[in-house]
């Protein structure tokens, strides 16, 4: 799905920061309400980076739970699926956190 | 290429203008936004882009060893494409036009209902539309044969649009003031919802062959949507589909969003809908 374009897109970002550096591990955070499967960018991990700088540089994913805040009741929660339900059962909920794609770090060899 | 769809950054986007005596094909780079290296005999201006190199800030290097050292990045995966939407997004403003991204599984009636708009609203609002899908200019004739500018975008093996993408078809279709840019995107209930393009608006178009489940089933899709079109509500009498059982579900999801349930074959609904652009269409100059 999507994951290979995300994939590609932390390659370039990193080729493009980097470009001359040998990449020995890439670190990310793909937060719980993203949208991105964290085992899909595994799997094209290394099919993307293959002929880059990236080129057999471990990848490490941190994925943060997502934090909602609901309209009605007014408490804070961690959603249990991508549909983000307060345990008053109120569908009216800010997200505050969990949906961030980022590129955290690198590790230059 | 990615086992889970399929999808790969070979088969290349590729860009068509429809009706209008030319077509071309560029070469499109791995994470699709290689805007700077393709050249073409076209008069459109590139100064939207990639003004966005600016924004990625300064390396900063944490620790530094003999051999290996840990370089501090913080950037948002999508940064190039956002930054790149947010450019289409003020193209877009400043010239009066709006832009609408219609998302929908395949089969939904995307181009069914840009037919009967671009037909019925025709005396008052020039709709244009890009048109994107793996292969084929079957939809872009559809909307020609309608009365529309029409620009086709084959993703190839690539599942959703991307601002990249947009910004070339603008550039092609070269919208009027007043006029409205339907983008209908690649049909796929998951990977567009992810990809801002630029437009003011998102709107997700259903029907109930598909089942009542859907708004659950995919909420990332569904939580974006500014209006939900509910189509094919004409086929109800003969098929097990609950609209109550929708709406709760819909707004499980995403409360805020607007629901209008229409048929793009019989017309049901539809001026509802055109009511929804008509409000947010910039008023052309004089």
């Amino acid at each position: 799905m999507h994951e290979l374009a995300i994939t590609e897109g932390v390659v370039d970002a990193v080729t493009g920061r980097l470009p001359d550096s040998r990449i020995t591990c890439v670190r990310l955070e793909i937060g719980a309400l993203s949208g991105v499967v964290a085992d899909s960018v595994r799997f094209c991990f290394d099919l993307v980076t293959e002929g880059t700088n990236l080129e057999g540089a471990s990848l490490e994913i941190s994925e943060p739970p997502g934090l909602c805040s609901c309209r009605v009741c007014g408490v804070n929660f961690e959603p249990a699926s991508p549909i983000a339900l307060c345990p008053c059962g109120s569908a009216e909920v800010t997200v505050l956190s969990g949906q961030d794609l980022k590129i955290t770090s690198v590790q230059v060899g | 290429m990615c086992a889970t769809c399929g999808c790969s950054s070979g088969g290349g986007a590729r860009l068509m203008t429809v009706g209008r005596g030319h077509s071309h094909s560029h070469p499109h780079g791995a994470a699709h936004h290689s805007g700077r290296d393709h050249d073409h005999e076209h008069d459109h201006e590139h100064e939207l882009d990639h003004e966005h190199d600016r924004e990625f800030a300064q390396v900063e290097v944490l620790s530094s060893a003999d051999s290996e050292r840990t370089v501090e990045l913080q950037q948002k995966v999508l940064a190039k494409n956002d930054q790149l939407a947010a450019v289409n997004r003020e193209w877009l403003r400043g010239r009066g036009i709006l832009a609408v991204n219609l998302m929908s599984s395949p089969g939904a009636g995307k181009t069914t209902l840009l037919e009967r708009t671009a037909r019925d609203l025709s005396d008052r609002i020039a709709i244009s539309v890009v048109e994107g899908d793996q292969e084929t200019a079957l939809d872009a004739s559809r909307m020609l044969r309608a009365g529309s500018k029409v620009v086709q975008i084959n993703t190839g093996a690539g599942c959703h649009l991307d601002a990249e993408m947009l910004s070339r078809a603008l550039r092609s279709l070269d919208p009027a003031a007043g006029s409205i840019v339907m983008i209908e995107n690649v049909g796929n209930l998951v990977c567009p919802a992810l990809f801002d393009l630029g437009e003011q608006a998102r709107v997700v178009l259903a029907s109930t062959t598909e089942g009542a489940d859907k708004p659950l089933k995919y909420p990332h899709m569904f939580r974006q949507a500014d209006l939900v079109l509910l189509n094919k509500i004409d086929l109800l009498p003969y098929i097990d589909f609950d609209v109550r059982e929708y709406a709760s579900g819909l707004r499980k999801v995403t409360p805020d969003a607007l629901l209008l349930q229409v048929s793009a074959t019989t017309g049901d609904g539809m001026d509802a809908w055109y009511d929804w652009l008509r409000r947010r269409t910039p008023v052309p100059p004089d």
